[in-house]
């Protein structure tokens, strides 16, 4: 049951370019909590109509956090210690 | 390209519109999962429930048969996911917050559901006394399931659904209100179906 | 104008210009954009549905044809009891045309530039974004040495099964192997038991070759084989993964 609803951090990535001016499933990230850096793209998301929650694959601490409200995006970047964006034109 | 374009022949899942339901709901018979999270599995010999906070004169622990041995009560209730699906009738059995709250004493006026899985949710504390709210470890006459929420998980069916917050452990007692896991991240802080307090703002 | 680059996040309305049926279950869709760059292999795209009630349903899905083709191809699985796919798979009828957004996704794609030999790890419908990696290793003349491990349940369940045998007799860098959980026909002459660490084994290459390794399929599928390949040796950054599963919803 669990095991289905778990997808890569690639899921976010049309969200994510919503809000970010670069393609960002490529990006690294840092956690807050136990220090592992992945790409965006690695990240672990349990898919949720609720929003959507990029945890950590190494300790499951919530990273990035999504809602899309019917006006606004509110996003939660408090688990993360850095974000690495490297600009790609190619991936624009 | 901002105006959406109808697709042919395209009808969607079956959303059935009923008036007596809340307002841009609509009725579902299954039980949809949603969780942003991995299951947590908390043995029943490891699980127990706490009441705790500042103003309290003494913290209150409940292991699952201390939790067990509590006066318990049968629900029947409708529920409302803030993602648009209801489900009527629904059974549960558990223990009334007012059952909880009795054995404690404090000066708080809100409560924070705190959670395995790292989720939390607020509700001013005139919300879960009076027979309005409930831990239940059971759904429909069986243990519930840990993809609802079990052991056990909080009811409080007269606000969306996420409220109810699953893998509950204990509840905070405050003075302040303290926005939960998604009260924080743009859901309404009161979440009333009724009045479709869907985002902040609504 | 023509060539104007369009933001991958605005909706286009994509016009269907061919359907083919790949298997029982599954059909690809040929899809003409008013405005398309480039993509990768490996990128997907968004495809949004609406009712005449303003009702809407969002899914992912991702790209089949390599970035050479002058057309972008999806291939759909119908999901039993799915809302989207099965518009998508029974549905859809060439002249429609559907709102789509993308390229989407820079994590999971491949270039014939990057460097290593290539181990595809595919469980059915996860096949898609790598018959675009596959496609594209052949039509930019990759000599990077490129194998391909395909999970299916039944012989009738593969899909591009001509065109896979095809690529490997053409590509001469390209071997592709099969393997059937659920029962093989007479004669069949590939695997017939889920990946296991053998297999993968066999199949791959040695971690000191330093394969780049893209594995998509169902969730728990993705999970075992990138357990299989760290524990063979692989660096995880070498391995990438593309979860198929349910977006929970519009």
């Amino acid at each position: 049951m669990d095991a289905s609803r778990r997808l890569d951090g690639n899921a976010a990535a049309g969200l994510l370019r919503e809000i970010f001016c670069w393609e960002m499933t490529s990006a690294a990230v840092t956690c807050g909590n136990c220090g592992a850096t992945n790409a965006v793209g690695a990240l672990i998301i349990y898919a949720s109509p609720m929003g959507t929650v990029l945890r950590c694959p190494a300790c499951e601490q919530p990273l990035v956090r999504v809602v899309r409200t019917s006006n606004d995006y509110w996003l939660d970047i408090s688990g993360a210690r850095c974000i690495q964006v490297t600009p790609d034109t190619a991936a624009t | 390209m901002s105006q959406p374009m109808v697709s042919r022949g395209f009808r969607g899942r079956q959303r059935s519109v009923e008036a007596n339901l809340p307002p841009g709901q609509y009725l579902t018979n299954d039980f949809p999962v949603l969780s942003a999270g991995p299951t947590p599995r908390t043995q029943l010999a490891k699980w127990d429930f706490t009441i705790v906070g500042t103003t309290l004169v003494q913290p209150k622990r409940w292991t699952w048969d201390e939790f067990q041995a509590l006066p318990r009560v049968t629900i029947q209730a409708d529920i409302h996911c803030v993602t648009r699906w209801s489900k009527l009738g629904t059974r549960w059995e558990g223990v009334a917050l007012d059952t909880l709250l009795a054995r404690v004493q404090h000066q708080a006026r809100f409560v924070i559901a705190y959670c395995d899985g790292g989720y939390s949710t607020n509700l001013p504390l005139n919300e879960v006394l009076g027979g309005k709210a409930w831990v239940v470890d059971s759904y429909e006459g069986a243990p519930l399931a840990p993809e609802h929420g079990g052991p056990a998980r909080l009811l409080v069916p007269h606000r969306y659904f996420w409220k109810s917050t699953k893998w509950v452990r204990g509840l905070e007692l405050s003075v302040d209100d303290r926005p939960g896991f998604w009260e924080s991240l743009g859901y309404h802080n009161d979440g009333d179906p009724w009045r479709e307090q869907r985002y902040q703002g609504d | 104008m023509a060539n104007r680059l369009v933001s991958p996040i605005v909706w286009q309305r994509a016009t269907v210009i061919e359907t083919v049926r790949e298997t029982p279950q599954a059909r690809s869709l040929m899809l003409a954009l008013p405005h398309w760059q480039r993509h990768r292999a490996g990128q997907h795209v968004e495809v949004r549905l609406t009712v005449e009630d303003g009702y809407q349903a969002q899914r992912s899905y991702s790209i089949a044809s390599p970035p050479e083709a002058p057309y972008l191809m999806l291939t759909v699985e119908r999901i039993a009891e799915g809302e989207v796919s099965p518009y998508l798979v029974d549905v859809v009828q060439e002249g429609d045309q559907l709102e789509v957004r993308g390229p989407i996704g820079g994590y999971f794609t491949w270039q014939a530039s990057q460097s290593g030999p290539l181990l595809l790890v595919a469980g059915g419908s996860g096949i898609v974004p790598l018959m675009a990696m596959a496609r594209h290793h052949a039509l930019a003349g990759s000599t990077t040495p490129a194998h391909l491990l395909y999970s299916a349940r039944q012989v009738d369940n593969i899909i591009y099964h001509a065109e896979l045998e095809q690529l490997a007799t053409e590509d001469q860098a390209f071997a592709v192997f099969y393997t059937l959980t659920r029962g093989a026909p007479p004669g069949w002459a590939g695997f017939q038991r889920r990946i296991d660490l053998d297999m993968l084994e066999d199949v791959g290459w040695p971690p000191a070759q330093h394969p780049l390794i893209y594995i998509c399929g169902p969730t728990p599928l993705v999970e075992a084989v990138a357990t299989m390949a760290l524990h063979l040796g692989h660096a995880q950054g070498r391995i990438k993964t593309e979860r198929f599963g349910p977006t929970g919803g519009s």
